[in-house]
């Protein structure tokens, strides 16, 4: 193992012919979010100029400044926090409560919950999502935070993740809180939530970030423009600005770069998660 | 267990279904287990149910019909008019609507797993090998995943613009010949499924190359001092290895592609030139939500289900039966 690594950090047998190909893919994947940034700082004549001007002529925040003018752009980040936050709550929550269920209490029917919940993996949103828009019109929660957030509560499979952490804690961890008289519930607070923690927190990113970029529901439930989400507002500004597109970057600049710099200090977290998701396939 | 056979009733256990519970234990199970239960009767049982039901009936938002028509949504989405030969065959499913997108569908999602699988394997090989700056080629091949689909996408509409975008810009400045993206019926899918690359390929680039990372190193070994060539190397030992990893790849490919519609939507609101990128979540999003028919969307998301649910059987019987060979 040891001397594995000290071959590893040679200088001598490092692939330069691959790193050379790869850093030029590398300029090819980041060239999009170089563009972004220096274009959402060009003028129109800028844009339009021949042969293309790459650097702006000057620099200043005239576009950042036009799109809060054209849409209520904080209002719809907020939106957008808003119900990326609670929808990640209370999924994190319930799938806590029915892994600790599932795995560590006894109860007749747990074999078909578990059947039940890994059929609803199957289906797609598309399959449900015009019933479930008729019932949520049908309650008047069209253009409501309750009406975004409700329908997209889906569990299972951050349950599925959760559940194979919760089974491998130690069952004499969980004997011995049993002998000095914890009930289940104290138990679930005081042995499995702290000895999973890194677990918990990898099944919330893995629900946030799929949360955060919901599409098609918010799309189809949202006509009053103050609910929009972030996705949405920006869709409906790409279509209203007539082709704008310096504009455009400036919104996409500050929709991407908070983004990006989560990213930078969550990618270990992040990759973790991911791979985790491959592994337990 | 024979001393609960013994003693039929412990203090504080129930019997439920002729076996012995802890009254405490099912009686917190059944509390935790209820809110799952709750959201599941509300967004998937009764969806289920009623979309099932939607699908026989004419139920329209617009007209405000609701009756009981049978099969026909089905045979609406499913007849092509009559044909004597193969290449009327092929005119009718391109003048039926649902067929069209069914096979817009079918061949993005060809060509995005493909693409996708080959490009994600190739990069993380090359990420494997010992290259310097490895944590920054990994990040930068992985930032688009995480950035907003929708925001991403508006750079790639200014990029696909005939005019002022830059790439045909920089075709021109090659001299070469310029195209017009998003905006004909021949590249407009194609574009898409570019942008779709570079947005998605990262992920996969990550499984693989964890997978290649727990590929013991006695393996290579062995196989370098029995003379094994980089290329004999990977697929004789490295690709068979990651044959469960590259199995989930597919797999969700396949469902992630046939069931894609945000990149599309954002790109091309109206189905794209001629309606040549109106695929199949498009399609259902047009009866259902434009035109109000909610009975014939229904049926259509139905057959979509099939179709996804089919081929991710195919694929793990497939996946099933070469895990045995190798073994």
């Amino acid at each position: 193992m040891k001397g594995k690594k000290i071959k590893n950090t040679t200088n001598l047998d490092r692939h330069y012919v691959a790193f050379a190909f790869l850093m030029i893919c590398a300029v090819i994947m980041l060239f999009p979010f170089v563009w972004m940034i220096l274009s959402s700082f060009k003028t129109t004549m800028d844009v339009y100029q021949y042969p293309p001007r790459w650097i702006p002529s000057v620099w200043n925040g005239d576009n950042y400044a036009k799109v809060f003018e054209m849409i209520p752009f904080l209002r719809y980040y907020w939106n957008s926090i808003l119900t990326t936050v609670v929808m990640t709550a209370l999924q994190i929550g319930i799938s806590i409560l029915a892994a600790y269920s599932l795995v560590h209490l006894r109860w007749p029917g747990q074999a078909v919950m578990a059947a039940i919940m890994r059929s609803s993996m199957f289906v797609p949103m598309v399959v449900t999502m015009i019933p479930m828009y008729l019932l949520v019109s049908s309650l008047g929660l069209v253009d409501t935070y309750a009406g975004i957030i409700l329908p997209q509560i889906t569990t299972a499979f951050t349950t599925f993740l959760l559940m194979s952490y919760f089974a491998s804690i130690p069952q004499d961890m969980i004997d011995a809180a049993k002998l000095d008289g914890c009930g289940p519930f104290r138990i679930m607070t005081r042995v499995v939530i702290p000895n999973t923690k890194g677990a918990i927190a990898t099944a919330s990113m893995f629900s946030f970030l799929g949360n955060w970029k919901s599409y098609t529901w918010p799309l189809i439930i949202t006509n009053d423009k103050m609910y929009r989400t972030l996705p949405i507002g920006l869709r409906y500004l790409q279509q209203e600005s007539s082709m704008e597109y310096q504009v455009m970057m400036a919104a996409a600049v500050m929709t991407i770069l908070p983004v990006l710099i989560v990213f930078v200090f969550f990618e270990k977290q992040l990759v973790r998660s991911i791979t985790l998701t491959g592994m337990k396939s | 267990m024979q001393n609960e056979v013994e003693k039929p009733k412990k203090k504080g256990t129930v019997r439920l279904f002729r076996k012995e519970y802890r009254t405490n234990e099912v009686l917190v199970g059944i509390l935790f287990i209820l809110p799952t239960v709750a959201f599941l009767i509300f967004t998937f049982i009764m969806p289920v149910i009623d979309v099932i039901e939607l699908s026989f009936t004419n139920f329209s938002m617009s007209a405000g019909t609701m009756k009981n028509i049978g099969l026909e949504n089905y045979r609406y989405l499913l007849e092509l008019k009559e044909f004597s030969n193969l290449a009327e065959f092929w005119d009718a499913l391109q003048e039926n609507d649902f067929w069209a997108s069914m096979g817009r569908t079918a061949l993005y999602s060809l060509l995005k797993l493909t693409l996708d699988t080959g490009l994600a394997l190739f990069f993380a090989v090359m990420l494997d090998k010992n290259v310097p700056l490895k944590r920054f080629l990994r990040s930068t091949f992985f930032a688009p995943v995480v950035v907003p689909m929708v925001a991403s996408s508006l750079i790639w509409m200014w990029f696909y613009d005939p005019n002022v975008g830059p790439l045909n810009q920089i075709l021109a400045f090659l001299g070469l010949p310029q195209s017009k993206w998003l905006y004909h019926e021949s590249t407009a899918l194609l574009s898409i499924l570019l942008f779709s690359l570079w947005k998605g390929v990262g992920y996969n680039i990550i499984l693989f190359l964890s997978g290649l990372q727990n590929i013991s190193d006695s393996y290579v070994e062995a196989a370098k001092l029995d003379g094994a060539s980089e290329w004999q190397l990977f697929w004789k030992i490295k690709f068979p290895l990651l044959r469960p990893i590259t199995s989930f790849v597919i797999m969700m490919g396949i469902i992630n592609s046939f069931k894609v519609f945000a990149e599309f939507n954002v790109m091309t609101p109206d189905g794209g030139p001629l309606g040549s990128t109106k695929l199949i979540v498009s399609y259902i999003y047009e009866q259902a939500f434009t035109r109000g028919r909610m009975g014939r969307a229904s049926a259509a998301s139905l057959l979509l289900f099939m179709v996804i649910f089919v081929l991710t059987q195919i694929q793990s019987m497939v996946n099933a039966k070469k895990t045995i060979d190798v073994e």
